[in-house]
């Protein structure tokens, strides 16, 4: 056989197994939560408060905190993210200023999590008086958030062919018009994909609350943007290293329902997405 | 003639690439002016200065008027969207906007504020039939622009400025990517347009040119050769190099 052709072989093996290498782990995770935490989930422990220190009842206030940090973080980034990215894809000129923008959105993006979180107590907790709130915490997330919804978003604006803006313009249209009207439906899907992307990992992330909103037992539910909430992450990192005894099904249901909370905002997502794409027509 | 665009001393560079170099001609209301010649002489730019399209793109540097009606279209006082609703322009590739065939004649004068559904019909069906599309798409106004072919769809893109009922339309390759009879009924649209019409066009060959032009203007590597009646020009060139290139002895 050719050389050159047992070489090809043994790279698209090579390959081949690079790419189910990614597959394992994830199915690995996936499982084990599955498979050790289903046999928690139930209507109460969805439902209700915890009880006996956190090793009965349920998780109901973690799952409410981690949905309202959610939210508020996509109310802070999504507008202050998306608009960044229309000043930068569509009006900026290359100057100075622009340039030292890019490199803070770069930087940012580059900031470990647990910066984030002292960031964020020194600002929005003490400075601020926000206190442990969750109004704090979800500025705090949204400020991780925003250099990949930027980004991601000014990518999206790009990707739009130049000419739309032109006739636009050619049709007596001002630039906002032409932002408004076509390029940023065209980019739709794209900065969907950047927002969600975003929203997930604050979703997800653990030390950019530990100081700014989480409480490590709150059995009751926030009343306002002031209060501090229990968070799915926090929660699971309590009853995983600082309650001696707590029964094993809890901490996998607990990682389970966390999965599933991002998992299925990741659908959503991709039905927002795919819904776009047919209207899109170049 | 009545003059329509009288264009001053022009001079227009790309950051260091001259573009166009001292150029000074009319154009007449009216009429078909042609503007013809090599690749990169310019003629794109010519078309693009007159509706203030390159005003976007940074680094560049341009002397000498450009004036439309007697008035300078550069002068600070311009309303460069009344300017560009008044001189309307298609592009060499055609380009529909997202949506139905309805929705691209409508853009327009939806960005300027027209709002009342009889007129934007009255619009539409008008345009349409000025850019001779009508009887092939009244039956499938609301279907998507994007699936007409490469003909109707530069059609469209006329209908879609004639919408904005302009003073000037600027026409840059407009029959480049078309075939034969596709461009015929671009041609004989033009033709008649030009009765309402000033008509600036970048032909896509010469015998195009010939065809349709009143006024006939040669460009060479950014600088104007020579500019006369059409006929005269196609027939008994001044210059060498004009006569050179009609007769194919370059291009």
């Amino acid at each position: 056989m050719n050389r050159r052709y047992v070489v090809q072989r043994v790279g698209f093996a090579l390959l081949t197994l690079a790419a189910l290498l990614v597959v394992v782990p994830i199915l690995l995770v996936v499982g084990t939560i599955i498979v050790r935490g289903a046999s928690a989930i139930d209507w109460e422990f969805l439902t209700a408060m915890p009880r006996d220190g956190m090793k009965a009842g349920g998780i109901l206030p973690a799952i409410v905190g981690t949905v309202l940090l959610t939210l508020g973080t996509a109310l802070a980034a999504i507008p202050v993210g998306v608009g960044g990215a229309i000043y930068l894809a569509e009006y900026a000129r290359d100057t100075w200023l622009t340039r030292l923008v890019r490199l803070a959105i770069i930087n940012l993006a580059g900031i470990p999590s647990v910066v984030y979180g002292l960031f964020g107590l020194g600002l929005f907790v003490l400075f601020l008086q926000f206190g442990t709130s969750i109004l704090a915490g979800s500025l705090t997330l949204a400020i991780m958030t925003l250099p990949i919804i930027i980004s991601t978003a000014e990518e999206a604006l790009r990707a739009v062919p130049t000419e739309f803006r032109t006739v636009i313009l050619s049709l007596g249209g001002t630039r906002w018009q032409a932002v408004r009207y076509v390029v940023l439906p065209q980019a739709m899907p794209g900065i969907i994909t950047g927002i969600i992307l975003g929203l997930l990992r604050a979703a997800g992330e653990t030390a950019p609350i530990l100081f700014t909103v989480a409480a490590f037992y709150l059995p009751r539910l926030p009343r306002s943007p002031l209060d501090p909430t229990m968070a799915l992450p926090y929660h699971l990192y309590v009853i995983s290293t600082q309650v001696p005894g707590m029964p094993e099904e809890i901490k996998y249901g607990t990682a389970l329902v966390l999965l599933a909370l991002v998992l299925s905002m990741n659908v959503v997502a991709t039905l927002i997405r795919s819904y776009y794409r047919r209207r899109r027509e170049w | 003639m009545d003059v329509k665009i009288r264009i001053e001393d022009l001079t227009y560079a790309y950051g260091d690439k001259v573009a166009l170099r001292d150029v000074t001609m009319d154009i007449p209301a009216n009429a078909i002016t042609v503007v013809f010649g090599p690749a990169g002489g310019g003629k794109t730019t010519l078309l693009r200065l007159i509706n203030r399209l390159n005003d976007l793109i940074e680094g560049t540097r341009m002397s000498g008027r450009i004036l439309l009606d007697g008035k300078d279209i550069y002068a600070p006082a311009t309303d460069v969207i009344d300017l560009r609703r008044r001189v309307g322009m298609v592009f060499a590739l055609p380009l529909p906007l997202p949506g139905t065939i309805r929705e691209n004649v409508e853009y327009g004068p939806r960005l300027a504020g027209v709002r009342d559904p009889v007129r934007l019909e009255e619009i539409v069906v008008r345009s349409l039939k000025q850019a001779a599309l009508w009887d092939e798409v009244k039956d499938r106004l609301d279907t998507p622009a994007s699936a007409l072919s490469g003909g109707q769809q530069q059609r469209l893109c006329l209908a879609r400025s004639l919408a904005l009922e302009p003073e000037v339309l600027l026409l840059d390759e407009p029959t480049s990517g078309l075939d034969p009879i596709s461009t015929g009924r671009i041609e004989e649209t033009l033709f008649e347009l030009k009765q309402r019409y000033t008509i600036v066009l970048v032909p896509h060959s010469i015998q195009q040119a010939a065809r349709v032009a009143d006024y006939a203007a040669f460009f060479l590597m950014g600088e104007l050769v020579e500019w006369q009646p059409g006929d005269m020009l196609f027939t008994n060139p001044r210059d060498q190099r004009t006569e050179d290139y009609i007769t194919g002895r370059f291009g």
